[in-house]
Parts: structure tokens; sequence; C-alpha cells
């Protein structure tokens, strides 16, 4: 089925969302994100710790990846032919548990053990929740991981992706860039490195702490193929993950520019939303801003 | 006892108020400075901070090129990245080097809780405990960590703290006499001694509490040095009182209980001994509090530790 929608920050108006039985259109992911931004909130709310605003600002990067892109889903999870995805930033992991839930993985009711004594539903991703590829909590380890799941499908013949998710403060950590040179040098261009460029980390701006720009120089000199996305925006990102592989033979990189708290006013873009957890009130606003949110996308439907 | 502050708190306020009279103290972050509660001293001393960002290694090279120079440097972050992402450093540039970087592991042992193993460090004493020529120091109160803040500014080697995240009990009467290497005996007893260190020391503390009332009493003696090592206060109990509980928010693997069980061989002394700490398993999920009582760090924990230990002493 085609899909069609209005242009949105210069990408094409029409696109074929069509894959198999994950056919979903733009309103019903948007919607997605919405519900998930509630969960999220939730799950931290009741477990009284949590990444808030890095979970909130991934949170449509995930939507899109396993409403529409990744070939993973409960029942092939097993199949050495799904696609990977390696959170890197395991922080989020608020994010990650939310929309695994969405996609069957387990009960969202699961979630509410998150953090409890003895809950397999830990504060970073772990295996033993199903669904999850790699145990990840310590910066800077997932593109190698990434990188090397990626050589194997080479080595084997698989066609499957390996898609890796980093936060921009993270890119400080030396092994990031280890990984790169692997991956350039292997031309793994069926690894998608995404960048959640929300320009903050706990201490403030990334500018500030430990400069980053010029980012985009420093990736494509280290080999890959660069592309820009507003990854809060679900066409925009639809369109940049068809677009893979951008250049035979180098890896992918998507710079994705978000915001750090998306979705909810008083958390965005503010430093100190990183680990928050909101008090009742900032609760009650935060949902009050979702509902409202929700309504205005089914209007406009 | 009263609960008392986070000692990592106590570390960077009793840094800040040391550093406003010496300008070639230096703090180095790694993005950390917000868990270290060193943002006051960020703000005050901004020239005597350096923030390297999420980069480990980089925070503890740069460290010890910076204590080369004679600067008196801290390197703050937290124990579990410290201490594993970055030990090639302090081993080689810090301690092989010997330059005498105090690195600070932060939010350590099982500080993080639910956060999980990555974010756990149960492998700092033993890691740290087989490299010549670094320190190892886990204050149990405020007062201690003050103490060995203290003690730091004038230690010949490069030192690794370790300080957990919560408030702590206040455990010493203020004219104790704190010296790195040098046991504190809290308490004095004659059925059990407890080895604790860190933040298990109080817990040991209540344990001693809870026996007494049945008539068991314990030496309890803070640790808080692992390296170098108090050997004669373990030899002592091991001469003076029946058994030895060990007691560490640690792998019960190559910490303080296997740092006592070595002397205790090597000195032909035998006394019934267990080794109280986290087991080698995936670490059940839970809040500090939570995972020390599951794994018997605990005042009824420790208590039936000691009752079960002096029955295999007397049938024995
Ligand atoms: C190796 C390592 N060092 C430090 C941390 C602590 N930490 C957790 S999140 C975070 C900030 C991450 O910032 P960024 O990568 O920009 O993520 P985001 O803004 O998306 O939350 C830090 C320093 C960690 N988890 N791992
Ligand atoms: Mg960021």
């Amino acid at each position: 089925m085609g899909l069609h929608f209005i242009d949105y920050w210069g990408y094409p108006s029409a696109l074929d969302v069509t894959q198999g039985d994950r056919e979903m259109d733009v309103q019903t992911l948007q919607l997605k994100s919405v519900a998930y931004r509630k969960t999220i909130l939730e799950i931290i709310k009741q477990s009284g710790a949590g990444h808030t605003a890095g979970s909130l600002s991934c949170t449509d990067i995930l939507n899109v990846l396993y409403n529409h892109v990744l070939n993973v889903d409960p029942d092939n999870f097993a199949d050495p032919n799904r696609d990977r995805y390696i959170q890197s930033k395991g922080h989020s992991v608020e994010a990650l548990y939310t929309v695994l839930a969405d996609r069957g993985f387990y009960s969202r009711e699961a979630l509410a053990t998150l953090n409890k004594y003895k809950s397999k539903f830990i504060g970073h991703p772990t295996r033993k929740v199903h669904g999850i590829e790699q145990n990840t909590g310590a910066l800077g380890h997932g593109l190698s991981i990434a990188v090397g799941t990626a050589i194997a499908a080479k080595k084997d013949g698989r066609s499957y992706r390996v898609y890796t998710l980093l936060g921009d403060g993270e890119l400080a950590e030396g092994s990031s860039w280890e990984a790169s040179m692997t991956a350039a040098h292997y031309q793994l261009d069926n690894l998608v490195v995404i960048i959640d460029r929300n320009t903050l980390q706990i201490t403030g701006r990334t500018e500030e702490v430990s400069s980053l720009e010029p980012l985009e120089d420093k990736f494509r000199a280290f080999g890959y193929a660069v592309r820009h996305v507003d990854g809060n925006d679900i066409p925009a990102l639809i369109q940049i993950f068809e677009q893979v592989p951008f250049v035979p033979h180098k890896p992918n990189l998507i710079i994705a520019h978000t915001v750090k708290g998306k979705g909810i006013s008083f958390m965005e873009d503010t430093v100190k939303w990183h680990h928050r957890v909101p008090t009742d009130e900032e609760f009650a606003k935060a949902i009050e801003e979702l509902e409202l949110a929700e309504v205005k996308l089914k209007a406009a439907v | 006892m009263e609960l008392g502050k986070p000692n990592q708190d106590i570390f960077a306020t009793t840094l800040l108020d040391l550093a406003q009279n010496d300008p070639t103290i230096l703090v180095v972050t790694s993005d950390s400075r917000g868990s270290g509660k060193l943002v006051p001293f960020g703000q005050m001393l901004p020239n005597q901070i350096v923030e390297v960002g999420i980069a480990e290694q980089n925070l503890v090279g740069v460290s010890a090129g910076l204590a080369s120079t004679g600067k008196k440097v801290f390197a703050v972050s937290p124990a579990c990245f410290l201490t594993t992402r970055a030990l090639e450093q302090i081993k080689n540039d810090v301690a092989y080097s010997n330059n005498p970087v105090r690195i600070i592991g932060i939010s350590a042992g099982v500080s993080y809780g639910a956060l999980g193993s990555t974010h756990h460090s149960l492998h700092d004493f033993a890691a740290l405990r087989t490299i010549n020529n670094i320190d190892i120091l886990a204050p149990a109160d405020n007062f201690e960590t003050r103490q060995a803040v203290l003690a730091a500014m004038h230690h010949p080697r490069p030192l690794y703290f370790r300080f957990g995240k919560r408030p702590v009990y206040d455990l010493h009467a203020p004219d104790t006499i704190f010296q790195i290497g040098k046991a504190i005996r809290l308490r004095e007893g004659r059925d059990v001694t407890f080895i604790a260190s860190g933040e298990t020391v109080a817990r040991a503390m209540l344990a001693a509490l809870h026996l007494e009332e049945a008539g068991i009493t314990c030496r309890v003696l803070s640790m808080h040095t692992l390296k170098p090592f108090d050997s004669e206060a373990v030899i002592q109990a091991a001469r003076e009182t029946h058994a030895i509980i060990t007691v560490e928010e640690h792998s019960v693997f190559g910490g303080l209980g296997e740092a006592c069980a070595s002397i205790l061989m090597q000195r032909g002394l035998v006394v019934p001994f267990k080794i109280v700490g986290i087991p080698d398993e995936d670490t059940v999920t839970g809040s500090q509090s939570e995972i020390f009582d599951h794994y018997g760090i605990s005042a009824e924990g420790l208590a039936t530790t000691a009752r079960t230990l002096l029955q295999v002493e007397q049938s024995s």
C-alpha cells in the first residue's frame, strides 16, 4: 500500500512504507510515539529511577526501527538472518523496553517490575529480557559489538543489517573511533550507526563538555557515508533508513538531530532531566501534554 | 548510630576546602562532576577542574600527565568504569610510572543498585590489589572519608579511593586516630571478629549489637585500607577471638576476605572463618540495601553466619 503525506523537511512527499505485516502508516507511528512516551514516563515514575530525557530523545528512532525497518519480532528472534539492533547508549533502556513490549516480546505489565527486587528488567539493556541483543550500559561498547556482528554477516554471506544507537556525549569514548576504523576497513555497508545528536550529556552541552564539532567531517574522515536527519520526525526517519546503504562499501552513519526530553515542554533540551524522575505534579502535567498531542494527531487524520 | 551524609559528598566538600587554599590541587572529571558532587567545585574553582568528557581511559592518562608535573590530581569517575576500562592506564601510567594520581571511584560497589552489573564495581579490590604501587582505601563513614582525603594529601604513592552514593551511619568518635594502613577497632568482643570495609562496616556493627543481645560478643574492625594491609589486626583477631567473619561490598573472590585468609594460612592460624560478600553469580536486581540483604550482608544475615561459625567451632 502506498502512503502519502505532506512534504516534510524537504524529503519526498510519498513513500511506500509497506513491509510485510509491519505495514503501518505515519499517523499510526506518530501515535505510537506518543503512547511510548507515556509508557516511558509511567515506568520511570513507578520505579523511581530512569534516564528520562535520553529515552524521550530516541523514542521516534526506536519506533521507526522496530515498526518499520528491522526484520525482528518475537518469533524470529533466534533466526540468524534477523536484523540486529544494539543500543550502545544503554541508559535509555526505558525506551527500548517500551518498544519491545509493544512489539510483543513481553507484556507491558511486565514492565511494572522495572528496577524492582529480583526483576529481570534492570536499568540497562540485558539479554535476560527477550528481544535484547546485547548487554550494554557502559558507554562506548555498542559500536565495536555491532562491527563484529556486521563482519560476521559478510563472512557468512547473510543479508541482515546491524543497527546501533550511540549518544553524542558517548562519542568521547575512544573505543567508538577504534570501531569506526574497523568498520571502514571492512567496508561494512551493512552497518548503520545512528547518533542521537541531542547536544546534551550529563554535565551540559556536548560542545561545552568536550567539543564534537565538526562531527560530520570527523565521521567522513573515518570512512563513513554520512546523512543527517531530524531524529524526532517519523517520515524523515523512514526516508533515511530506506536509503541504506548510502554508498556501497561504506559504513552508514546517520546523525539524528534530536531534542533531549522530546515531547514534554518542560523537559525538552534541559540538562537536568538526564536522569531525573518527575514529581507527581510534573508527571501529571507531562501526561496531560501527551494526551493533548494524541488528540491533535487524531484530529489531523 | 546517626545517619551522616554520603561519603562521596564528604569527599567533595573536603577537597573543595583544601583546594581553595592550594591551587596545585586539580580535579579531573569525565562527565562525572554531578555524580561526584563536584558541581560547586567547578563553579568556585573553574581553573582547578579539567573535564575530558565521557572518556575514562583518557581521564586517567591525562591525570597521570598532570601529576607528573607536580600537581595534586584527583581523577573522579564511577568506580566501575575507572577500574575496568581505565585499568591499563592505572597500571601503567599511574602505578608503574609512579605518577601519584588519587583515583577516586565514586558510586562504588553496588551503589548503583538496579542499574546492574555494568555499573557495579565488585572487582576493584581484586584488580588493584595485584598491581604494585597503588594503595587502596574504602572508608566506612564520613569521619574516615574526611581523614582519608586529608591523609592522601601527603601520601607518597598513587592511591585508589572507593566511595558510595548513599548516606552512611557515623561510626566513630571524633577523637579516633585514623592512619592509612591501620584498621580501626570499633567494638571489642571475645567470640567473633567482624573484619569489614567500606559501607558494610555499619552492617557488621548492627550484627554485633544483635548478637550481643544473645550473649555473643563481637570485635568489629573497620579495615578501611586494603593496601597496605593491616596483617597484625587480622592475626590478633585470630588469636584473641574464636571466629572471623569478613564482610565486603565486593566479590568474595580477590578482596578483603581472601586477603585475610592468605595471612591466616601463611601464619598457620586456623579459626572458623567465613568470607561474606557478593557471590560469583549474576547479581540480584535491587537497591544497594536489597542486594546487601539478599546476600546476607545484614544484621540478621551476619548474625546467622556468626552463630553457624560458632557452632562449628563448638562441635569440632
Ligand atoms: C563508560 C561510561 N561512562 C560513564 C557513564 C555514565 N553515563 C551514563 S549516561 C551519560 C551521559 C550520556 O550522554 P549522551 O551519550 O549524550 O546520551 P544522551 O544525551 O542521549 O542521554 C553518562 C556519562 C556510562 N554509562 N558509561
Ligand atoms: Mg546526548
